[in-house]
């Protein structure tokens, strides 16, 4: 091979002293020039990106509008008071269609395309269960606000986390004594047939056992059902509590058909709030709620004793005192649940500061700094109230509210510890590689 | 709950379930039966009405029922005239194409479904029932309204019937049924019967819509049921038989309800799909159908 110009011959050297000192002169200055320090800040003062994971469209739909607004409110909030670690916050939002497979694809999606920093905001537990090796295979950290066991049950990977919203085992533990003593001891379950009605079919039978208590019927409803009545038969005549969790949009015929098959006959009624998030508890057909009782995770309806802080949370999502949006009575917020995204996105904006998080190559550290994690106190960045967290389990754990409707509202009779809903924890996520 | 009360609940379930398919499913099998179009948007036309229903009742104040009956004449006809709509801007530019008009039907359901979503918006809206009474039973209650719905399905069914078989109007919708083209022939304004009848089988999902409305809330979602059904019980009726739709509706109604209380509704859903399997196997015309010409 000719190499006529002697372009490959090393030997020859064609780089004079006085050109090398031109280039590192000229190298200096560039290093020096007022540009090229603001790109240097630029980059560590890029905002941080959180992929939230919303259900737009599908079933949890009206859950996603107000997850939105909340997380939104949140995000303005951190902003204004400086950000995270002097960086602002921005929220890449996409649609999941309350659909597990979609979950999936968001989850890829925000960790390869958006290259976000870490994905957040899922509620329904199927798509939270769908997603969640998505984060793992990714190593994206996984903030999830949906109150499921699935986070805590370690069955999930070291990358999902639950900081904001207690789990179900743990409502239920610290709400079965309340139930036991005051609404009645034989209790008939009624829950959606998938995941998030299976935690409640698990761990009430031992919870209420505990108490004196039994359950002596369980009826699962497919989540698609229209119709309620052609169940009601299997409820056993003995039963002096019906313990209700619904979901998804039919559960006004739910309660309207339990009205209508009962009349005022009825046994007590225990709710989760699920069944009417996002529902004006005086709908007509709701009148047979009257005097029943639900779990509330947030209560719904401004109470005498609200601090400061659950004040402020209420007025900067734009929630009047009936849990409304504010100026649109009928735009009944998802106050239960929602609370999570706020809290959720400040225990991030905690997490990273400990972690000294700079980019996703942190991402690690964050999950090492989330774990690191022990008590949340009650205040601007926690509004429900105080929190522990169990860094092994990725679970926080709260206080819950049982409220009563009384005169179309719903009032807080009775607030757990959050000792009451502490239990054995299932395995170790900080066991798992990272 | 002894046997006796416990089929009684069931057959009043599936009953009421039956009169919303029957008409939901006539809607269909009349635009089949008369355009040969399988129209995959007709349970939007079954949302819409509810939508509207809720739309129509909120803004009427003063006694439910007012509310209820405007939505009873108003939302089907508004359904209808988007159907029209529909109608004259896709399906007669395909020439009623039965491929094409699946493919531009489902691209309606859609359509359709979002718009819902995006002006309507993600909850569940109860309207309120134009009567809440309340049928006390020895065993158990249930409710008055539930059973006016099927009064009223019956006579809205005895009606189509008389319009299809007493009226010019009803006999020119079977000549056009029968052969299109002899029809134009002795000068029958095809594509305007097609229109109307598009038209008038949405107005019929809708009709069933509000009906249901005070009993199941409307929902963007709520017409992917309807239309699964529908289909079933046209495919087991035979397209385009008025009869067989409602002799199947009856069918799947109580049998859905019955076996639903004694055993499970997975079950229902089950058998209702082994029948349509079974009835495409052995009966591809369906029980009252005729062999297409």
């Amino acid at each position: 091979m000719a190499d006529k110009n002697g372009f490959f011959d090393l030997s020859k050297t064609t780089l004079s002293r006085r050109t090398a000192l031109k280039g590192i002169a000229a190298g200096a200055g560039l290093a020096l020039a007022p540009g090229f320090v603001r790109y240097s800040q630029a980059q560590s003062s890029a905002s941080i990106k959180i992929g939230f994971q919303s259900h737009r469209t599908g079933i949890g739909a009206a859950y996603g509008r107000w997850y939105e607004k909340t997380s939104a409110a949140a995000v303005k909030a951190i902003n204004d008071a400086g950000g995270i670690g002097g960086r602002p916050v921005e929220l890449v939002i996409e649609d999941d269609g309350t659909d597990p497979a979609r979950g999936a694809e968001v989850v890829a999606k925000f960790a390869k395309q958006h290259k976000t920093d870490i994905v957040f905001g899922t509620l329904f537990s199927h798509v939270v269960i769908g997603s969640a090796p998505a984060a793992g295979e990714n190593k994206i950290p996984y903030f999830v606000v949906s109150e499921g066991h699935h986070v805590a049950s370690t069955k999930l990977n070291r990358y999902v986390f639950q900081p904001g919203i207690t789990d179900v085992k743990s409502q239920i533990q610290s709400m079965a004594p309340w139930i036991a003593a005051n609404a009645g001891k034989k209790v008939t379950q009624i829950f959606p047939d998938f995941a998030f009605g299976y935690d409640h079919r698990d761990y009430l039978p031992p919870a209420l056992k505990a108490q004196g208590a039994d359950v002596i019927a369980q009826i699962a409803i497919p989540p698609t059902e229209s119709s309620f009545t052609k169940y009601f038969p299997q409820i056993p005549a003995e039963t002096e509590v019906i313990y209700h969790v619904m979901v998804g949009p039919a559960v006004l015929t739910f309660v309207k058909e339990l009205g209508e098959f009962y009349g005022s006959q009825r046994p007590q009624l225990f709710g989760f709030m699920d069944s009417l998030e996002a529902t004006d508890i005086n709908s007509p057909g709701l009148e047979f709620l009257d005097g029943s009782h639900f779990w509330e995770g947030s209560p719904r309806y401004a109470q005498a004793d609200d601090s400061a802080a659950q004040k402020a949370y209420r007025a900067a999502v734009g929630i009047d005192d009936n849990g409304a949006a504010v100026g649109d009575a009928k735009d009944v917020s998802t106050a239960s649940h929602m609370f999570g995204c706020w809290e959720t996105l400040y225990v991030v904006k905690k997490a990273m500061e400990d972690a000294g998080y700079k980019g996703p190559e942190d991402r690690a550290k964050l999950v090492e700094a989330t774990e690191a994690l022990k008590e949340f106190a009650e205040g601007p960045e926690h509004p429900q109230g105080a929190k522990t967290f169990n860094g092994k389990i990725h679970q926080c754990f709260g206080i819950q509210n049982i409220s009563k409707v009384e005169g179309g509202k719903l009032k807080v009779v009775h607030k757990t510890k959050i000792e009451d809903g502490l239990y054995e924890a299932e395995g170790d996520y900080t066991t798992q590689a990272l | 709950m002894h046997f006796g009360p416990h089929l009684l609940l069931a057959a009043l379930e599936g009953l009421v379930t039956s009169a919303v398919l029957a008409l939901t499913a006539l809607g269909l099998s009349l635009v089949f039966g008369v355009m040969r179009v399988v129209n995959v948007a007709h349970g939007e036309f079954f949302m819409l009405g509810a939508v509207l229903a809720w739309a129509i009742s909120t803004a009427i104040a003063g006694h439910p029922a007012v509310g209820f009956v405007a939505a009873l004449v108003i939302a089907p006809l508004l359904v209808g005239l988007v159907a029209l709509i529909a109608e004259r801007l896709v399906l007669r530019r395909l020439n009623y194409n039965p491929e094409g008009t699946i493919v531009a039907t489902i691209g309606m359901l859609y359509i359709i479904q979002q718009l819902a979503l995006t002006f309507y918006g993600p909850e569940a809206r109860p309207v309120e029932p134009p009567f809440s009474y309340r049928i006390l039973l020895p065993w158990f209650g249930y409710s008055g309204y539930k059973l006016s719905v099927v009064a009223a399905s019956v006579i809205l069914l005895v009606l189509t019937w008389l319009v299809l078989t007493r009226t010019k109007i009803g006999l020119i919708m079977r000549a056009t049924q029968y052969d299109s083209e002899t029809a134009q022939a002795f000068g029958i304004p095809v594509e305007r019967v097609y229109a109307g009848v598009f038209a008038v089988g949405a107005m019929l999902a809708a009709i069933a819509a509000v009906l249901i409305v005070p009993i199941s809330q409307a929902h963007y979602l709520m017409g992917q049921d309807p239309l699964l059904l529908s289909f079933i019980v046209v495919i087991i009726g035979g397209l385009g038989s008025l009869r067989g739709t409602v002799v199947a509706a009856i069918l799947i109604g109580l049998s859905d309800g019955i076996i639903s209380v004694f055993f499970s509704p997975t079950l229902a859903k089950i058998i209702a799909t082994l029948v349509v399997a079974m009835v495409l196997v052995f009966r591809p015309q369906g029980l009252f159908g005729t062999t297409a010409r």
